[in-house]
């Protein structure tokens, strides 16, 4: 965090005005990443930062400000959409993984209830076969069990072992949307630090807010 | 989305009401903040301020505007539930959420190939149709076909 006693803080030099020891802003913005406040300023406005701030505990301020700083970059790099384009995203990705686990899980109970038995074997190679349409998860992990090369390998794994599943709808305006989320989602990496039962709650009671036209 | 005429035939709409101005036919809120979805504007203003969503949406083209307000609607939402995180917290809780299944689909898929790996291996020796002992255990010469090995052997 910044000392606003010798250089002014970066929110300070954007308002031109003087920065005091006491500003709300100094601790988070310091002078040499202006962009950061300016972004926020575009998207929040230093009146509503100054409120939000003020509502919060001080040790809550520099993950509240640091999340907003986020949030106003991805609301100037997708102005419709923003962050909640990666949310959409996540969702759907979410939502797939949890179908290819079903599948996976449920053919593998079929195996497990028949048991490694001589019939069982058979049955469950004969489930196999007529099940084989089923996609088993591959899609969003590459690899899997190895090419081997036999037919029931073939009917579980698909051969392009390293497909990815593109979950967009074809012809979509959204998808130069997806593929910006995605960018600014790995940019993003993993929010380990951001991490918290509160927003878990937020997830589950906010399914996918906005369909893309 | 109703049109200008049908919003400013009666009423200002909600954005015009609580700035507290006449809402004019060319109101560039009055699409989008119904006169009776007050609280909507009201979460939207108190996040973002009514000049900035303003400038955000003449940078959108028209057809995208309904999206951008609901976006911006929806991210006030969560700002408001959660004025540390934001989004930012759904987006973390999300990636756990992912990875975690990720894991989960890793682990059913490996058990499942050592079933199929079964399978093949007894299937696959059609000469005598004994199966292939070396990953169970040691063939007693006895029986080729007693199935009852496997049953010892559940995934570890």
């Amino acid at each position: 965090m910044a000392s606003s006693s010798n250089s002014p803080c970066a929110a300070c030099k954007f308002l031109r005005r003087k920065c005091q020891p006491e500003c709300v802003f100094a601790p988070y913005f310091p002078p040499d990443q202006p962009q950061k406040f300016a972004n926020v300023h575009k998207v929040f406005g230093a009146s509503n930062v100054t409120k939000l701030l003020n509502e919060l505990q001080p040790h809550q301020r520099e993950d509240a400000v640091n999340s907003l700083a986020y949030e106003a970059d991805m609301r100037l790099r997708d102005p419709v959409y923003g962050c909640v384009g990666v949310i959409s995203l996540l969702q759907h990705q979410l939502r797939q993984l949890q179908i290819d686990l079903s599948c996976a899980k449920s053919e593998l109970s079929k195996y497990q209830n028949l048991g490694i038995t001589g019939h069982g074997i058979i049955a469950a190679a004969n489930a196999a076969n007529h099940h084989h349409q089923q996609n088993l998860g591959i899609n969003l992990i590459g690899g899997g069990v190895g090419s081997r090369d036999h037919p029931f390998h073939h009917q579980f794994f698909p051969s392009n072992q390293q497909q990815v599943i593109r979950s967009f709808d074809g012809g979509n305006a959204y998808d130069a949307g997806n593929l910006l989320a995605m960018n600014v989602s790995a940019s993003i990496g993993q929010l380990s630090q951001f991490q918290q039962s509160k927003a878990t709650g937020a997830a589950d009671g906010m399914r996918t807010p906005v369909e893309p036209s | 989305m109703k049109s200008h005429r049908e919003l400013c035939s009666g009423s200002s709409c909600a954005a015009c009401k609580l700035l507290k101005r006449r809402c004019t036919p060319t109101c560039q809120f009055a699409p989008y903040f119904q006169s009776d979805e007050s609280n909507k504007f009201a979460k939207v203003h108190k996040v973002f301020g009514a000049s900035n969503v303003s400038k955000i949406l003449n940078e959108v083209p028209q057809e995208q505007r309904e999206d951008a307000v609901n976006s911006l609607v929806y991210e006030a939402d969560v700002r408001l539930s959660d004025p540390v995180y934001g989004c930012i917290g759904v987006i973390a809780s999300l990636q756990k959420k992912i990875v975690e299944l990720q894991h989960d689909l890793i682990l059913s898929r490996a058990r499942l190939a050592y079933y199929v790996d079964q399978t093949v291996l007894f299937l696959d020796d059609g000469a005598n149709m004994c199966p292939v002992i070396d990953m169970v255990e040691p063939f007693n010469g006895k029986d080729c076909f007693s199935f009852d090995q496997f049953t010892q052997y559940p995934f570890p």
